[in-house]
Parts: structure tokens; C-alpha cells; sequence
């Protein structure tokens, strides 16, 4: 495929996919999010909740001229993938937690090398193998500090299927444009649910690719960032020398290990290639009600019982504030600070035992007290639980450190656990 | 308006199929629909579980909260998911495979009405035959599309008249038996799971044989 998607290509997805109304499972709308993406190569090995994505483009990209692998374990699978993209390819790669747990040393090499890649992780219950067929949201620090060294990651995650396909074609756009591993941050709930899905039209959509190298060879300096802090890397086999290296490198991609600044300039320019776009890339949904003093701030499958609580609530004459995190990383800093303005507390429903709360907490910088509401087990929280512990926070609990103290309480009483 | 349905019985019934098939014929009626699941981690027997909530609006919580229609397969379903109901929860179980009483159950032969049409396997069509016409969930056009969909080429006959027995069950109506009528349980042919008929030993599935991870 070219420098773009063209529409003929589209036509074939489209033909191999079949109607344009479905009603499918997430792991396969993240496929179908892949496949219009542009995505001609797949590298995986098969682990529940993640394997019926991998059965899908093994259907389906044969069918349009790709490829689809099935390798020795997740570490070669990353490997292969990252390969793939430096010959200009879209590339992804699916798994779950241990799968994913393997492939963190790829992930770091991802990143240092700037390699545009899309990785999806189907979150299971963990650690270890866990609960192989039950969900969590346990991998959301893995995700961002899995990997060693400073670094920034993009992680979007999905709560219905349709968004399961549309982040997916996200992902591939973030991955191209910031030249950085793009995680869809999933989970088994959301992966093995059927619901409607509308396939777009080809105008419906954007596709974006990588910035081209510049066309004078002999001015090419394949890792000196743009005015957007991005390299003009070319793929390989376009004629131009890259040196392509997880070692601290300088400007022309040649190791420079031992230089003080050139690593400071490498890893910072890495950095804020991502924080100094923060607000392009940040999603977030707010629904806000009249007179509401606590909020809840959720993500993934679990803002579907969230905004059941919300209703229930609101049924109930309690007015409560909401926010879905769209995107993960990098985190919504400014978006969460504004939330909390005015509310007396923040409650953050998610099913691990309290990982999104902490960047929230940090976000909000002490303007309301902010409680996890976790859940462990494999079975997401039910609206009537998060409604209860949003009933049982405390009233006034604004400001005053023993405030905060009721909180927790009030967290651990509707936890549920 | 949100109705919430579960389905319940052991791997390889065709639970989730049937989840599947009922969630996708109220998105062809233009309703919206999910379809969740749950399973151990063996691809046969173990409790299995698929849930779909209908609504005229979008689903917030995908889950069944209490179910309004609950159809257990199984024994060890029957243990593990029964009593997971509410007042107003109208619940139908297979008459052969749950073999305890159930209190203010239907009591339906799906899996003996498929064995008479020649094949157990189509006890999960035989189901959804009879909750279309018993509960009317979704049209019964929207719901015979959604089964042409997902069956195997070449077993469309097979399911429409597991299908239509199902329907004719809800009508009170003895569907017509199949050829073999007398050994219809012995002579299901290519069908693994026939053994599970004695639920006792279903209910051992927990410890099958290693996972799928």
C-alpha cells in the first residue's frame, strides 16, 4: 500500500469484512478497526480474552493480500511487528496480561526506536495466569511503567464495541503521527461482548502515516525531530541509511552511550514529542448535572455500570457528575483538575484494587478528596454497588483532612469486595 | 424499557451461539442489544453462561441485573445460576438435563424434541424456538435471519425445523418426530457431548482437562 489509503484498498476490506451493520464481539471490531486502518500485518499468539482477534485477521487478511503470523511466544510477536513497520507497514500485535508481560522489553525498544506499532491488550485477571477467561483492569500502571527508562506511552481504552473498532483505526493514527507504540488498553469484558457495530463510510474516517524522509538523501538526519519533535525516519528499503538502535543514540542514530547530553536531548525530545501534544490527544467524556457534588471518573467496561449508577442515581433526585476517560495515557491532567472544580468528592470505579485513582488523585491536586471504588475477581462492579458507595460517601467532606479520611471509609463500605 | 435474559448450561450446549443469535435478531429488529458471556476456561463442558439485556434505548450496564426470562440447560447450571432470579423472573428449564425440581419452572424436553429431529446439538435452535414464540423477545423474521447467519452451511433445514419444533412447543403442540423417533437418543450421531445427558457428571466439568490460557 502506498502513501495512503486508497479507496480500492478500503473496497476489500469492506468486501472481506460483509455488511456494514454487525453484530459482533469487541475482539473482532478491534480486527475490523485494524484492517481499515490500513493494518496489512499481524504477529500474535493466541491467549484468551484476546485470541478471537487474532482468529479474525487470520481470516480476514489473506483475504486483502496481508499477513498474518502466529509466532513462538508475545516476545517474537512484538519483535516481528516492529519489524514490520520499519518497512513502512502497519503492524499490530494482541494479547493479554502474561502476553503482554513479555513483551515490555519490545515495548521499551518500541519506544527508543520510535517505531510506529499498535498493541492490544485484552486485560484478564491477573498477576501471573490468573483467570484466564475473567476480566480486570490490572495492566493501566503496567501499560505506562511497564517498560524501563523515561518514557511516554498512548493507551486509549474502549467501553462498546463500536468504540473497540473505532479507537483501533485511533490507535494506528497516534502511532503514525507521534512515531511511538500505541497500546488499545482493553479488557475481556469489553472483548467478548456482542453489540451493534456500523462499519464507516471511507470519508467517515481519517487515515493517517508516518511523516516521509526528506527527498535530498544527503540532507537526511534520520532521527533529528521535526518542529513537532518527530523524526523523518525512512522505512527501509526506500535507499537511505538508518542505523536503527535501543542504545542511547544521537541525531544520526549511531550510538552515543556514554554522552550525558545527548541522552538528556534523546529522551526528553521521546517525552514531550507526547506531553507537548497532551491535549490533542487526551479524550474525555463529561456529563455534568445541575447542583452535583460528587463525581465519578471511570474508563472501559466499567463506565457502563457507572453510568448505570449515574441513573440510578439521578432517578433516586442525586445529581452526580461524570467522566469517562477515553484515552489513559498520557493522562488528562488539565480535564480532571476542572472536573473536581466545585465537587466534594471524586469516586473512581475501576476493577483492580486501585490504579487509575492515583494519577486522578494527582490531577486534582488535593481539591476534593478522591476514592477508589475496586473490584477484583473477574466480574465488573454492578450499577447498584457504585450507586450505593456514592450514596455512602459522607456528606461536606470537602477540604478538611478528616474529610478524606470519611472518604476511604465510605469507599471501603460500597466497595463490595 | 430493558430486558434482561440469561441463558445458562454447559460448554458446547450452544449457550453462547444462542446468546449470540437472540442479541443479534434485536439488532435486525432494530433494537438495541448486548450479548455478554461467561465460561471456565474448558472449551467443553464447565458452566457456561450467556446474558443479553434488549432495550429501546442504548445499555448502559451490559450484565443482567435480575433476569426476566431464565433458561437453564443443565443441573450444575441450574446449581451454579439459579437461584441468581427475581420474583417476576419467569424461568424454563430442560425437562431431561435438569433433573432437580425447580419451583415455578416450565419444565420443556429441547434437548429430547432435537434428539427426535435426528441431532442434540440443535437443542439450543429448539430453545430459541420456543422462548420467540413463548416470551416474543424479538420477531421471529429477525430471529430466523440471525440463525441463517451463524449455522454451518448445509444445516439450515436441520435448524429451521429444530426451530419450528421449538415454536410448536410453546403452542402446547407435540412437534412431529424425525424417522428414528423410538432410538432418536441413541442414534444422535457425530455429537460429543450426547454423554452429558446424566448431569451428575457434568458437574465435575470445573476440574476438566487444563486451560485454554
Amino acid at each position: 500500500m502506498g502513501e495512503h489509503l486508497d479507496k480500492e484498498h478500503y473496497d476489500l476490506v469492506c468486501k472481506a469484512l460483509g455488511p456494514k451493520m454487525q453484530f459482533v464481539q469487541g475482539d473482532v471490531a478491534y480486527a475490523y478497526g485494524a484492517l481499515l486502518a490500513g493494518c496489512t500485518y499481524f504477529a500474535g499468539y493466541p491467549i484468551t480474552p484476546a485470541t478471537e482477534t487474532a482468529e479474525a485477521l487470520a481470516r480476514y487478511l489473506p483475504q486483502i493480500g496481508g499477513t498474518c503470523i502466529q509466532m513462538e511466544d508475545e516476545i517474537a510477536s512484538l519483535s516481528a511487528i516492529i519489524g514490520a513497520s520499519w518497512t513502512g507497514t502497519k503492524a499490530m500485535t494482541a494479547t493479554s496480561g502474561p502476553g503482554f508481560s513479555l513483551m515490555m522489553e519490545n515495548l521499551g525498544y518500541a519506544v527508543m526506536s520510535e517505531t510506529p506499532c499498535v498493541i492490544v491488550d485484552v486485560q484478564r485477571s491477573g498477576p501471573s495466569t490468573g483467570q484466564p477467561t475473567e476480566s480486570s483492569q490490572g495492566d493501566i500502571m503496567q501499560a505506562r511503567w511497564g517498560t524501563h527508562g523515561d518514557h511516554e506511552i498512548i493507551a486509549l481504552a474502549p467501553s462498546n464495541v463500536q468504540e473497540c473498532m473505532d479507537l483501533t483505526i485511533d490507535c494506528f493514527n497516534l502511532a503514525e503521527r507521534y512515531r511511538n507504540p500505541v497500546i488499545l488498553l482493553t479488557d475481556g469484558d469489553v472483548g467478548h461482548m456482542r453489540e451493534r457495530l456500523v462499519i464507516p463510510d471511507r470519508e467517515d474516517y481519517e487515515v493517517e502515516f508516518r511523516v516521509p524522509p526528506p527527498e535530498d538523501k544527503e540532507a537526511y538526519v534520520p532521527f533529528e525531530g521535526d518542529e513537532n519533535k518527530i523524526p523523518r525516519v525512512a522505512n527501509f528499503g526506500l535507499g537511505y541509511h538508518t542505523y536503527v538502535t535501543g542504545l542511547t543514540h544521537d541525531v544520526t542514530g549511531l550510538p552515543a552511550t556514554d554522552d550525558a547530553d545527548k541522552h538528556t536531548q534523546l529522551v526528553t525530545r521521546l517525552v514531550e514529542k507526547i506531553t507537548d501534544k497532551r491535549e490533542e490527544i487526551v479524550r474525555v467524556e463529561v456529563e455534568k448535572q445541575e447542583g452535583a457534588r460528587i463525581g465519578i471518573i471511570s474508563y472501559g467496561i466499567t463506565a457502563r455500570p457507572a453510568m448505570g449508577a449515574v441513573r440510578i442515581l439521578r432517578e433516586r433526585g442525586v445529581p452526580v457528575n461524570f467522566m469517562r476517560l477515553i484515552s489513559i495515557w498520557p493522562f488528562a491532567n488539565r480535564q480532571v483538575a476542572e472536573f473536581a472544580a466545585g465537587l466534594d468528592h471524586i469516586l473512581v470505579p475501576e476493577m483492580n484494587l486501585g490504579q487509575v485513582v492515583h494519577p486522578v488523585r494527582e490531577a486534582v491536586e488535593g481539591q476534593c478528596p478522591v476514592s477508589c471504588l475496586p473490584k477484583i475477581g473477574g466480574v465488573m462492579h454492578n450499577p447498584q454497588e457504585v450507586s450505593e458507595a456514592v450514596e455512602k460517601i459522607p456528606k461536606g467532606t470537602k477540604g478538611a483532612t478528616g474529610g478524606k479520611k470519611g472518604g476511604k471509609k465510605g469507599m471501603k463500605k460500597g466497595g463490595g469486595r | 424499557m430493558r430486558t434482561e435474559i440469561r441463558i445458562a448450561g454447559f460448554g458446547g450446549q450452544g449457550i453462547v451461539l444462542a446468546g449470540a443469535i437472540l442479541g443479534e435478531a434485536a439488532v435486525i429488529a432494530d433494537m438495541e442489544a448486548v450479548q455478554t458471556q461467561s465460561y471456565g476456561p474448558e472449551s467443553r463442558g464447565g458452566a457456561a453462561r450467556s446474558e443479553i439485556v434488549i432495550a429501546d434505548a442504548p445499555v448502559d450496564y451490559p450484565r443482567v441485573t435480575v433476569p426476566d426470562v431464565l433458561i437453564v440447560l443443565s443441573s450444575a447450571a441450574m446449581r451454579k445460576y439459579g437461584e441468581d432470579r427475581g420474583e417476576k423472573t419467569r424461568i424454563v428449564v430442560d425437562d431431561d438435563l435438569v433433573q432437580m425440581e425447580v419451583e415455578g419452572a416450565e419444565r420443556i424436553p429441547f434437548t429430547m424434541t432435537a434428539e427426535d429431529l435426528g441431532r442434540r446439538i440443535v437443542a439450543n435452535i429448539v430453545m430459541l424456538g420456543f422462548i420467540t414464540n413463548r416470551f416474543k423477545l424479538v420477531p421471529r423474521e429477525a430471529i430466523e435471519k440471525a440463525i441463517m447467519k451463524r449455522i454451518p452451511k448445509g444445516t439450515e433445514e436441520l435448524n429451521m425445523n429444530a426451530f419450528q419444533a421449538g415454536w410448536d412447543l410453546a403452542d402446547g403442540k407435540k412437534p412431529k418426530k424425525a424417522k428414528k423417533a423410538k432410538d432418536g437418543k441413541k442414534a444422535t450421531k457425530g455429537n460429543k457431548d450426547g454423554k452429558a445427558k446424566k448431569d451428575g457428571k457434568a458437574k465435575k466439568d470445573g476440574k476438566g482437562n487444563g486451560g485454554k490460557a
